[in-house]
């Protein structure tokens, strides 16, 4: 069972009290966008061995929505940060390639 | 026979007997005895039959890898299956039956399955009941279903109390053996807090039995000096009866606490799950001795080695009157030695080592015990005891050299390290090539949270099977574990010193050739049942892979999974492969160690606390109206209120008919309620909801409707605007939560930079509906002004004073009725339900419940979240099209709705259905259409999402969704029954009653 | 208005541990930036001129509270007579800025937990994944969390004493849970 830090309320707890939200930094395409763009927002979802960053909202504590960066593999959590921002942060970004050299996870290296 | 020594007994209290009965059988132990060697102290070495063949079984380990020894211990609301004879401490009044027999332990009609035996080979189970093929319904599965499992399941609930705990450590040190001691004094030396689990009542593990002196004084000295100093330490928390039941991701670990099992008029829990997260766990689990491949090594009196050890040293045990050690290693010599200054008989020691021996075999044969050189056990003689062994080189294929009278044998095949808790998390292993076992591979240990090794292991458990070895191992991993806790610090481990030991010789099977009678009676498995010869034999059938070849045999999946008779079947299997041991590999270790109680795993999750039930402030009247309850999510709400000799569908008409008549009242509480608030609220609901809320004017209500960002109807409801800013959510009874969540969401992670704030005000109000032609007359008896329709028109809100209770009024109806919501605190809320009533009676006042609201609901086609949706369902196919907005260029679930699938025309919609004869149609029944679908099956057109009886229409009305239904009004179609049989429905409108609103807009 | 009434109508349990639903007390909720000086004055002259709390954290005085429940929102706990004032003074302070204030008294049910020593730590030790030894949660702590199976939050008085709050609706669930809790003998674990 994951240890998460919130990164909004700095309180590191067992996974009971979060729930998981799957991907994460999706962008949302509303009535103008192609089949293709609609389909890509909704349904098409990476399924990295390895690193990933994913959703969670801190639901039996304070109720916020956080990114985690994780690993997949062997379930290290590299980092978690708030979720307004369409980006991974450029220094978690670089802490995970000193832990894993050359990874890459849809557009992000 | 097996007997209590005159002298002797490490755990024992010998003044204070202990009563107890054994499948009825009345006995007598001591205090300090498990309920295994009290067994034994009273000849009582059989203690079970095996699960497939019901062969007769004695105990044959001292600890929790006991196979065989599983008995039913207690008696009704406290019986419990399948609990080790060797783990239970006994205690006065105990009561144990034997299990897997019929009708008695001793004569048992199931063994006749062992003259079967050639019959069933592993794999009997995919093979044997094939064919014919009727004869596994009448034949087969009846006698399977009569033999099948393993003890008696309890008949009663359990009497007992169960709880967890949620604890956090630095340093968690599993096994409280001299290991884990010498690990946590390291780690609490440095700074670390301490948790040490213990699983059994003792401290110091085996090495009390084993001797040898640490620091200049014997080992249990040790022991003691080492618990009382960590007793007095304020950072260390020594638990015993506490097993490490698992350990799992980011330093999770499962501890399984015994409270009362030995004592069960204690009072409190009996037992308590620890729920602990450890920065550090040290896995200090000791080792496991193997037992021997040998024909007959399964006949009771036949133990290992250490049990033997065990039994003689910490219970005065003599386990026989001549005992034969069959041994590849020099340890099992301590057994021989212990059992000849206990004043017993060594027969022999059996040695297929050509040239054994360190100190030990020179201590033994200066005991004059006879000691046999490059020997082995043939065969083992006996039924239910053993009778001698039949000795014979180990390098032939068993002709008998000479038969050796005894009656018990003692047997060690090595030691296999307990990698369990190292290996639940991911933790690898290597093979050591010298002691023939796996062993933790420290360089690939189990990772935290931040990538980092969580676990170390320490002693025996990591292969250093040595004292002085083990102590510096121990010493060193507590230390280690410290300063990955953040915890620096010092401590050398302390001198030891234990007799040399000469190298094993890996034995697999004795002897090693052995041909197929005798491999036919070697046993790997006791529990299952499972032989060399069926391992041989999962092989040449090309179960090859170890985790094939497990399931195919049952090999480990007993109740021990595997304790005894993992490492020798995979060692047998190799060598039917022609390969080795680790490329063979293990199969996986799972949690829990041992079975843990489901008490322990539900904790406080049961009765009244099984699950949380929510109570809205009414509740306790409903109760006493006799309410019939539906549970909706968590929330309990009447059905209805049956009074006496009615039927629920009498009640429920009686409600409607009352309501429609005079006037109802509903508990609506449970509807969520969400305030939104700021100056991007109405642009916030104009995207959540499919109609136009931002121009709704402050005062005023308006229903809408909620979808997925698929398209997907996904709650409905009425929404209020407070003032400018500010507006009132309704959600579904089931939807609140769901519903502020996804308001949550949206908000926090897509239109942050909307100012907009909501909260789930759901519970702060009480709300109740007011529903029927007098509901007006009700409220203004209570002193409400200004009702009429002029000042108070439908789909609006106002504050009104009611009952001298400030409420907030909804003017909004679900039943087609006039109908007010009132909202008012919680705490008020039984007050007023109380004054409706009572106000309420000269006009014919009635209470109602879901049943009928959902029945007046459908007389007036509004639709209900959860009947006519399903998740598959979108807005358009519900005639809904009116509540989704042209001008808005954007919603949640408006590009889904454009999408092919979703515009279909063929897409079913909804209609009204009456039947032609006036029945009820039955619920989720299916519309039939010409001709077959592509499974042959027939074909479809439509189904009922909905159907009552209207006691309003006095006949059966239903909707559903049909194939082009909206453009076939008027026509028959047919919906099958459960029966076979059709009923003929015709298509009508969903709009059964008032289709004017003219009740409702008075 | 008749007598308001609590959930439980102030039950109670003495086991080990001594648990009692607390009388009302008026409760608001308040959403805003915490960094708006605005909400900062409002909050104070709401609150009776309590000081904010950090994460974590409850500003405890007699008869009311402050609570960090959220970056973005408070919790105030005072009398319930106070709760129309307070609701006017947090109007006042903040108008023209964006902001919630939403009296959720009755919305939540409050009890205290107390007996010897650490038994009340061991009480929520039993039902909550927090560490609650001594050098963990002391006096003044806060915690959003769950209980068992439903979301509640706790904070310490003094020493070996607290009070939880819950939703109304499971307000038997959570009373039934800690007087489970309450009844055994101490674990002795901190």
């Amino acid at each position: 069972m994951l240890l998460l830090e919130c990164p909004c309320c700095g309180v590191t707890a067992e996974e009971t009290e979060f729930h998981g939200g799957g991907e994460a930094h999706l962008k949302r395409f509303g009535p103008e966008s192609s089949d293709q763009e609609f389909e890509g927002y909704l349904f098409n979802r990476v399924n990295p061995r390895g690193v990933h960053f994913e959703r969670w909202r801190h639901v039996n504590g304070c109720g916020k929505w956080f990114h985690a960066a994780r690993c997949t593999v062997t379930l290290e959590v590299f980092g978690t940060y708030p979720a307004q921002t369409v980006e991974p942060p450029q220094i978690l970004r670089e802490l995970i390639s000193s832990k894993r050299p050359g990874w890459q996870w849809r557009e992000f290296t | 026979m097996s007997t209590r020594l005159a002298a002797g007994g490490r755990l024992l209290d010998r003044a204070k007997p202990v009563h107890f009965t054994f499948n009825g059988k009345r006995f007598t132990g001591v205090e300090g005895d498990t309920l295994a060697s009290a067994l034994l102290a009273n000849d009582q070495m059989l203690m079970g039959r095996s699960f497939k063949y019901h062969r007769p079984r004695g105990v044959v380990a001292s600890g929790a890898e006991e196979p065989n020894a599983l008995v039913g211990l207690g008696q009704g609301a406290r019986f419990e299956p399948n609990q080790r004879a060797t783990t239970t401490e006994l205690f006065d009044g105990l009561t144990a039956q034997s299990q897997n027999h019929w009708p008695s332990l001793e004569f048992d009609i199931g063994a006749v399955n062992a003259k079967l035996s050639r019959f069933l080979p592993a794999g009997f189970y995919y093979k044997t009941f094939i064919a014919p093929r009727p004869f596994w319904k009448h034949v087969y599965e009846p006698i399977i279903r009569q033999s099948a499992g393993l003890g008696k399941a309890p008949k009663e609930g359990d009497a007992d109390r169960y709880e967890h705990f949620y604890a956090f450590t630095d340093v968690l040190v599993i096994g409280g053996g001299v290991a884990g001691l010498t690990a946590a004094l390291a780690a609490a030396q440095s700074g670390a807090q301490v948790m040490v689990l213990e699983q059994t009542a003792h401290w110091g593990g085996r090495a009390p039995v084993d001797g040898g002196t640490v620091a200049g004084q014997e080992v249990s000295a040790h022991v003691d000096a080492l618990v009382a100093e960590l007793s007095g330490m304020d950072n260390v928390r020594l638990r015993l009866r506490c097993m490490g039941s698992g350990v799992y991701d980011h330093g999770y670990v499962l501890g399984y606490e015994r409270l009362t099992d030995h004592q069960p008029e204690a009072g409190g829990p009996r037992h308590r799950l620890w729920r602990i997260r450890a920065k550090q766990v040290v896995t200090a689990t000791g080792a496991i001795e193997r037992p021997l491949s040998f024909a007959g090594n399964d006949i009771p009196g036949v133990m290992l080695a250490s049990a033997v050890r065990d039994y003689v040293v910490n219970w005065a045990i003599s386990p026989g009157d001549r005992t034969v050690v069959v041994t590849n290693n020099d340890d099992a010599y301590r057994t021989a030695i212990a059992l000849k200054q206990a004043g017993l008989e060594v027969a022999a020691i059996v040695d297929p080592r050509p040239e054994a021996g360190g100190a030990l075999t020179q201590q033994a044969r200066d005991l004059g015990i006879r000691v046999e050189q490059g020997r082995a056990v043939a065969k083992v003689m006996g039924a239910k005891r053993v009778t001698g062994v039949a000795i014979c080189p180990h390098a032939g294929e068993g002709a008998a050299l000479e038969t050796i009278d005894c009656d018990a044998v003692a047997m060690s095949g090595g030691w296999s390290p307990v990698v369990h808790l190292w290996s639940h998390c991911g933790g690898k292993l290597i093979w050591d090539e010298a002691q023939a076992h796996f062993r933790p591979d420290a360089e690939r240990a189990p990772t935290g949270h931040d990538g980092l090794p969580f676990v170390t292991v320490a002693g025996s458990a990591n292969g250093e099977m040595g004292l002085a070895s083990g102590l510096a191992d121990a010493c060193a991993a507590g230390l280690k574990a410290a300063a990955a806790a953040g915890f620096d610090g010092t401590a050398t481990a302390p001198e030891a010193e234990a007799p040399e030991e000469a190298p094993l010789l890996p034995v697999w099977l004795m002897p090693q050739g052995a041909g197929p009678a005798l491999r036919m009676k070697a046993w790997l498995d006791f529990q299952n049942d499972v032989k060399v010869s069926d391992v041989q034999l999962a092989a040449q059938e090309g179960f090859e892979s170890v985790e094939h070849a497990k399931r195919y045999t049952t090999l480990g999946m007993a109740t021990d999974q595997g304790k005894l008779s993992n490492i020798n079947g995979l060692a047998v299997l190799s060598q039917s492969l022609n390969t080795t041991i680790p490329q063979v590999g293990t199969t996986t270790f799972r949690p829990p160690y041992t079975p843990i109680s489901m008490g322990a795993i539900a904790g406080e999750a049961r009765g009244e606390t099984f699950q949380p039930l929510r109570r809205t402030p009414m509740h306790g009247w409903h109760e006493k109206a006799g309410a019939y309850w539906e549970p909706v999510g968590h929330w309990r709400r009447p059905y209805c209120y049956p009074r006496d000799g009615e039927t629920h569908a009498q009640a429920v008409e009686r409600e409607i008919n009352q309501t429609r008549k005079a006037v109802g009242l509903l508990d609506a509480s449970t509807l969520g309620k969400i305030v939104v608030k700021g100056p991007d609220a109405g642009k916030f609901l104009d995207m959540l909801y499919t109609n136009m809320m931002s121009t709704l004017k402050p005062g005023r209500c308006r229903y809408g409707l909620m979808c997925s960002e698929n398209g997907f109807l996904m709650d409905d409801g009425v929404v209020a605007r407070w003032d400018e800013d500010t507006f009132l959510c309704h959600t579904t009874t089931g939807g609140a939560e769901r519903i502020h969540a996804h308001m949550e969401e949206w908000l926090q992670t897509e239109w942050w930079d909307w100012k907009v704030y909501v909260a789930n005000v759901t519970e702060q109000y009480a709300q109740i509906a007011v529903v029927g032609p007098r509901a007006r007359e009700v409220l203004e008896q209570l002193g409400a002004t200004g009702m009429d329709s002029q000042t108070f028109p439908f789909m609006a809100w106002e504050d009104r004073t009611v009952a001298g209770i400030g409420a907030r009024i909804y003017r909004i109806s679900f039943s087609g009725e006039l109908s007010y919501e009132i909202a008012v605190p919680a705490s008020q809320g039984l007050a007023l339900w109380e004054a409706l009533h009572k106000a309420g009676a000269g006009h014919g006042v009635m209470a109602y419940g879901t049943e009928a609201l959902h029945v007046m609901r459908a007389e007036k086609g509004f639709i209900m979240i959860g009947d006519e949706t399903d998740g598959t369902v979108i807005p358009q196919d519900l005639g809904l099209g009116w509540a989704i907005s042209k001008k808005k260029t954007d919603y949640l679930g408006k590009r889904a709705q454009q999408r092919t699938h979703m515009t279909d025309p063929t897409r079913w919609k909804l209609v009204g259905l009456e039947t032609v004869d006036g029945s009820v149609l039955p619920d989720g029944a299916y519309a039939v259409a010409d001709g077959t679908n592509a499974n042959g099956q027939v074909a479809t057109q439509g189904r009922v999402t909905s159907t009552y009886h209207s006691p309003t229409l006095g006949r059966g009305i239903a909707m559903g969704l049909v194939l082009h239904g909206p453009d076939r009004m008027g026509e028959v179609i047919e919906f099958g029954k459960v029966d076979g049989s059709r009923v003929a429905a015709r298509i009508v409108d969903p709009v059964f009653f008032d289709k004017d609103g003219e009740k409702q807009n008075v | 208005m008749s007598e308001p009434v609590t959930a439980l109508n102030g039950a109670t349990y003495a086991g080990v541990a001594r648990i009692a639903e607390l009388p009302r007390r008026g409760m608001i909720t308040i959403r805003g930036s915490q960094e708006s000086a605005a909400l900062v004055a409002a909050v104070g002259a709401a609150s009776g001129g309590l000081d904010m709390p950090g994460p974590g954290e409850a500003v405890i005085a007699a008869d009311r509270m402050l609570g960090w429940m959220s970056p973005d929102e408070l919790l105030l706990m005072l009398p319930p007579a106070e709760v129309a004032g307070a609701l006017a003074a947090l109007a006042e302070g903040m108008a023209g800025e964006h902001y919630l204030a939403v009296e959720v008294t009755d919305a939540r049910a409050l009890f205290s937990i107390s007996g010897e020593g650490a038994v009340a730590r061991e009480v929520l030790a039993r039902l909550a994944p927090v560490d609650l030894s001594p050098a963990a949660f002391g006096p003044g702590n806060f915690r959003r969390t769950r209980l068992a199976q439903v979301p509640a939050a706790f904070w310490m008085l003094e020493d070996g004493s607290f009070e939880l709050m819950c939703f109304r609706s499971v307000a038997a669930y959570v009373f039934g849970l800690l007087c489970t809790a309450g009844e055994g003998d101490a674990v002795g674990h901190y």
